[in-house]
């Protein structure tokens, strides 16, 4: 089967110099941002539309994304804003990088029409620090043309929409993702997640109402809006609209970025990928993003890969981040190489999060190391149970998850493991 | 639905009414039901981060935080379910698995909640088996000590820096494991609040270095206080072990001090234990001081009372005398003949006596304070000289108020002025009379131009719905306090908001009440003529002096002349503390029992009696100062002086007082002349916040901290250039008579032409009044 590709949020990608100005514009770019400008539509409609295509955050919780604005207080007086989260951090995850470098302009329309729908004329994008080098400039440069062409700024194009766009770089943390500790953050503060309630729609920065999205969320508003939300509803299967760009990492052949319609059977994308790598057998998947539950090779391979599906089969979308572990891969190294990540990233502020990610890390090390003890297995389960949903931030969850699921079906790995001091069940080879 | 309305939730099958906008723990705390909890506290925001109080709400899938849960009509809530309970249990554990579990060798042991509520949630062994974590220490200064791997991360401790203190000292650094609590520079703490944290913090990380390994808390009997430094009257607890008082800490009081003390309240307890307590009575003979007892005392002060004629005694109480004594000198006084006797010892000007009001006082209630819209505060340093009270304004600032100064130096606030005025003293009466023409009122005949700074404030106190004109400790200490009093009333009374005086010691209202002024009795009758004022009781040297509680070359207005007046005469003097000057001075010396260890009653600046019982003994053969001032008035003959309890004592004037209500409405003034002239060089006074008397000029722990001053004085850079000094220059100061050494610190706080040179720190009894022209040199 074949699956035409690049449809939204990658859409120039195979154009020369996919992220200049002209390019953009050259296929149908900001011109939906020129209709709103003209009043030709109203913010009501934008987020009806955008209810009404699916669009679901692609930052990792999947929330549906016009719900999300209709609940900014649009009408009511002072400023708003609205955030787009570039701090893609979750391992696996490196489709809002490619989003920065090859299409920044779709990013910077779809920021401007979250603004406009949601009553926001300030836009704030936080990037990761490691970006640096190459999205920062690109998307900066974009940001630059996108003012000199008069599409951002005070009354634009002789209107009465303004719609300022800054760029706030972080510093390397991964907790400054979340969306209230990136508020934190790009306040001026540690980057420590806020208790919610209140929600961002009614407290977000600087206690104003602001409307945070990921990247990729964000750089599909435009062509939503240009072919229509039944257009991009029916690209994907019910409940899970349009298309996903998938990052696909780990033992395969073609590791990258696929932009594909939402739905895709998982071994249409690991054939697209061009198999596992060294034709080996696949053995296990992390579907979207480190942070949610593995699924064994054979139970994915069944799956679809869209909300539903996924969910159904015990793990989640996620930010669409495939991570591919074949056969050779040892189980107990991949979660413990996990549980370093969730410690070194925790904020530290909420009790189960700051030691018990600790305390997780350093069982699976010992048990790495040879130490292990039977009843250390039960304990990392409960450990993991007394972490999960009782934190201030989703942090802990995706500290929880691996650590259940790995156990879950991977079991036998760890026991043989605790019982032959360190040595693995299966032969690694990298 | 409104603030006011309520509705009704149910907790573990109870039916709770609850308000919209509080959370759930604040409903089960009122209703007394347990949850248990580390990082809340209800004076400081929610953290939400210690996850010890999750419970069960139906139909919420996960336990929620009770300090963070909006309480929802009809919401059902489960504390101890199984769910709730595995999730106390859960988060008790991670909280002890890097937690050290010294308890043996630790001082919060015994008063922890972590151990407490470890009892209740905690399990028996412990299934973490890697290795604890082990944080370093930092030494913040003498009054905190910390042990930081004891730390629980509640952060209650940082958020009440940024909170309440106003100083964001203590920070939390790092993240995750490596989340440590401590300050961002290692220093002292500055805070004159700081000790707050010790009772906040729930274990034995921050706990207070003062009494560190001194006793244990099962060892201590709790007794009631209230505090002895300034008027407010923070209640405390008193904790004595075996008749001494080991510690003090706040006693919660919502109209007061609310769950604070400051620093002053908490530690000066020290100079109780001091070496130079006087212990035994004392007597002047041939010249010589030596140790008699009581019965010789007694009969040889009581002598010299009846000797002397009545108008020719004096007598100078200490403003943080009790009532009762207070009450007991004055009947002593009057009853010999003499109306020379005054508390207001500090006081810079009388010439407005004739116009003061019977009880002058805070002007409103201490609580309302955080309710003002506008404040303006005049001559005052209120952080220091009354930092609980500074709480409540600060308090207000952050509520949208605007807090205003006239100040003779810009005096460091732990928040924002709106308008900070700051001029050399003698140009103080100018600046608020400034004010007072912007609002059109009387000023006094001095020339004044409003500028948009005086307009700004006269137009901030004229549309605040409430507010206050405060007279602070600097106003009361200048040469032009009539003056200052007479403008900031017209100012009050022409914006509309209340007139203040925050008081110069713990009693002040009760002074004023017993007598303790030349020129009203007791219940506040007028007396005419008036007796001496304490100034002009140095005008008009008398043969006989009696002090209360008075060190004389540190707790007047002028220390030299004060101690070359009463050095000339006969010094009969009462107090807890000996003092170089006063050995070589005083003929007779009473030992008086000092705070915690006399019953007694303080008045305090709102105006509201709290009295106390002695809980600790005195050292020595010292006695209660309302039983010597009973025996003397016995053995001079006076008859209704036989009490047997200070509450008789007490119920008295208090009876005298039915009638006497605070009252802050000040006369006309006669003698309108400004006394303040500039000089070369004007000494801007003041008493820094650990030298306002004997007990905290005595405590070790106080003194070491930034607030403590030692021999120095302040000048700006432009002053010192002119003077050719540097920093930690030696600095000689002429005024009056006397002279004095100082060392240089550069503070651009001061205003040119000025130093900063208080009284009751060392070097200053040499020298005159806190405000005036004096001469500096380089020494
Ligand atoms: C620990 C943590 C890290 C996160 N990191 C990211 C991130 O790097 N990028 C992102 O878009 N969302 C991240 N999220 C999700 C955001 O909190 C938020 O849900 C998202 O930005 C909302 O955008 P969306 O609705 O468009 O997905 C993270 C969440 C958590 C709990
Ligand atoms: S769950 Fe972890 S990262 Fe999130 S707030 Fe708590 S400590 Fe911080
Ligand atoms: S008391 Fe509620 S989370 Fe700490």
């Amino acid at each position: 089967m074949t699956y035409q590709r690049n449809l939204v949020s990658l859409n120039t990608l195979n154009e020369d110099r996919s992220w200049e100005l002209a390019t953009y514009e050259r296929c149908g770019g900001y011109t939906v941002w020129r209709q709103v400008i003209a009043g030709e539509i109203s913010p009501k409609e934008i987020v009806d539309a955008i209810k009404d295509s699916g669009l679901r955050g692609r930052g990792g919780a999947g929330f549906p994304t016009g719900l999300k604005w209709s609940f900014m207080p649009r009408s009511a007086a002072g400023q708003k804003y609205i955030i787009c989260n570039s701090d893609e951090s979750e391992p696996g995850t490196c489709h809002d990088r490619d989003i920065l470098r090859y299409n920044p302009h779709a990013l910077i329309e779809g920021m401007a029409i979250a603004g406009y729908a949601t009553g926001a004329d300030v836009g704030y994008n936080y990037i990761r620090g490691e970006f640096m080098d190459e999205p920062v400039p690109r998307f900066e440069a974009a940001v630059k043309e996108a003012y000199d062409a008069g599409l951002l700024g005070k009354r634009i194009l002789g209107s009465g929409v303004d719609f300022d766009l800054h760029t706030f770089v972080g510093a390397g943390a991964y907790i400054c993702g979340e969306e209230t500790a990136l508020l934190e953050s790009l306040e001026g503060k540690p980057g420590k997640p806020r208790f919610k309630p209140p929600f961002p729609a009614s407290y977000g920065l600087y206690g104003r109402p602001t409307t945070i999205n990921n990247t990729q969320t964000l750089a599909s508003v435009p062509m939503i809006l240009r072919k229509g939300a039944k257009w991009y509803a029916g690209l994907g299967p019910e409940g899970s609209g349009g298309t996903a760009l998938f990052s696909v990492s780990g033992h395969i052949e073609k590791p990258g970025n696929y932009e594909l319609p939402m739905g895709i059977p998982f071994k249409d994308l690991l054939e697209i990928c061009g198999g596992i790598l060294g034709g080996r057998q696949l053995k296990a998947v992390i579907p979207g993003g480190s942070s949610v539950p593995v699924l064994p090779g054979e139970l994915i391979m069944s799956c679809t890969m869209d909300y539903a599906s996924l969910q159904q089969a015990g793990s989640s979308f996620g930010t669409g981040a495939v991570i591919v572990m074949a056969d050779t891969t040892c189980m107990v190294r991949v979660l413990q190489r996990i549980s370093r990540f969730y410690m070194s990233e925790s904020c530290g502020q909420c009790t189960p999060c700051r030691e018990g990610t600790g305390w997780l890390y350093r069982m699976l090390t010992r048990i790495v190391d040879g130490k292990g003890r039977e009843e250390d297995l039960e304990l990392l389960l409960e450990v993991a149970n007394r972490i999960e949903g009782r934190t201030i931030c989703a942090l802990g969850d995706a500290a929880a998850w691996p650590v259940q699921s790995f156990l879950k079906h991977f079991y036998q790995e760890f026991e043989y493991m605790v019982r032959n001091e360190g040595r693995s069940m299966v032969i690694e080879t990298g | 639905m409104t603030e006011d309305q309520t509705f009704t939730i149910e907790v573990d099958g109870q039916q709770l009414e609850a308000r919209p906008g509080q959370m759930l723990i604040e409903v089960t705390d009122a209703a007394g039901i347990n949850v248990p909890r580390f990082c809340y506290h209800k004076h400081l925001s929610v953290a939400a981060n210690c996850r010890m109080c999750l419970v069960e709400v139906e139909k919420a899938p996960k336990p929620l935080p009770a300090c963070a849960t909006p309480v929802m009509n009809g919401m059902k809530v489960f504390t101890r379910s199984p769910l709730a309970r595995e999730a106390q249990k859960g988060t008790m554990e991670f909280l002890l698995i890097n937690h050290p579990l010294d308890c043996p060798i630790c001082d919060q042991g015994g008063e922890c909640e972590l151990q407490d509520v470890a009892m209740g949630y905690g399990g028996d062994i412990s299934r973490f088996t890697e290795r604890k974590r082990v944080v370093r220490d930092e030494d913040i200064g003498s009054l905190i000590a910390t042990d930081m791997t004891r730390c629980i991360h509640c952060t209650r401790c940082v958020r009440f820096g940024g909170e309440i203190a106003g100083l964001r000292e203590l920070g939390a650094t790092g993240r995750g494991e490596h989340l440590r609590i401590g300050l961002y520079i290692e220093h002292a703490v500055a805070s004159e609040l700081s000790g707050n944290v010790i009772d906040l913090c729930p274990v034995g990380a921050l706990t207070a270095k003062p009494s560190a390994y001194q006793a244990r808390s099962w060892e201590l009997s709790e007794y009631d206080g209230v505090a002895p430094h300034d008027g407010l009257g923070s209640n405390l607890h008193l904790h004595v072990r075996r008749n001494r008082l080991m510690r003090v800490v706040p006693r919660e009081n919502e109209d007061v001090n609310q769950t604070w003390i400051s620093d002053r309240d908490r530690f000066s307890y020290q100079g109780l234990y001091s070496d130079d307590r006087l212990q035994r009575p004392m007597l002047r003979e041939n010249g010589k001081l030596r140790e008699a007892d009581w019965q010789e005392a007694l009969m040889a002060a009581a002598r010299a009372l009846k000797d002397a004629s009545g108008a020719r005694i004096g007598a100078l109480i200490s403003p943080s005398a009790t009532l009762e004594e207070h009450y007991l000198a004055t009947r002593l006084l009057r009853a010999l003949g003499s109306n020379n006797i005054d508390h207001r010892l500090r006081q810079g000007d009388f010439r407005g006596d004739a116009a003061d009001p019977a009880l002058p006082w805070l002007g409103q209630r201490i609580a309302d304070f955080s309710n003002n819209q506008a404040t303006l505060l005049v001559g005052s340093w209120l952080r220091k000289d009354q930092p609980m009270l500074n709480h409540r304004v600060r308090q207000s600032q952050i509520d949208g108020a605007l807090v205003m100064a006239i100040n003779p130096v810009a005096y460091d606030f732990n928040y924002e002025l709106d308008v900070d005025i700051v001029c050399i003293p003698s140009a103080m009466t100018k600046e608020l009379a400034g004010v007072a023409a912007a609002l059109g009122v009387d000023t006094l005949g001095i020339e004044a131009v409003p500028d948009p700074a005086h307009h700004g404030i006269a137009d901030s106190l004229k549309s605040a719905a409430q507010g206050t004109v405060l007279l602070g400790n600097a106003a009361t200490m200048h040469p032009d306090f009539s003056l200052l009093r007479a403008l900031a009333s017209g100012i009050a009374a022409a914006a509309g908001v209340t007139l203040g005086f925050v008081g110069s010691g713990s009693n002040d209202c009760g002074a004023w009440m017993a007598g303790a002024v030349p020129h009203r009795d007791t219940g506040g009758k007028a007396i005419a003529p008036p007796g001496l004022d304490a100034a002009a009781m140095l005008e008009q040297p008398l043969d006989l002096y009696l002090t209360f509680g008075v060190e004389p070359e540190m707790d007047v207005a002028e220390p030299a002349r004060m101690a070359a007046a009463l050095g000339a005469a006969q010094l009969l003097a009462i107090g807890s503390h000996t003092s170089p000057w006063l050995l070589e001075h005083a003929d007779i010396l009473l030992p008086a029992a000092a705070y915690a260890e006399t019953s007694g009653t303080f008045v305090n600046i709102e105006g509201n009696a709290q009295s106390f019982r002695g809980v600790a003994a005195p050292p020595g053969e010292t006695r209660p100062g309302w039983k010597i001032l009973r025996v003397l008035g016995n053995l001079v003959g006076l008859d209704g002086f036989d009490y047997a309890e200070s509450t008789e004592v007490r119920d008295e004037v208090l009876a005298a007082c039915a009638d006497l209500a605070p009252d802050n409405r000040i006369g006309d003034l006669q003698d309108r002349k400004p006394k303040s002239a500039p000089g070369e060089w004007e000494r801007v006074g003041g008493v820094p916040i650990y030298a306002v008397d004997a007990l905290s000029r005595r405590a070790h722990a106080l003194q070491l901290t930034p607030d403590a001053w030692g021999g120095e004085l302040r000048l700006n850079t432009a002053a010192a250039a002119a003077l050719d000094l540097g920093e930690a220059a030696a600095v000689r100061v002429a005024q009056g008579e006397g002279s004095a050494e100082f060392e240089v610190r550069i503070d651009d706080a001061v205003p040119d032409g000025c130093i900063w040179l208080p009284t009751a720190v060392p070097g200053s009894e040499a020298l005159g009044a806190a405000f005036g022209p004096v001469a500096v040199e380089k020494a």
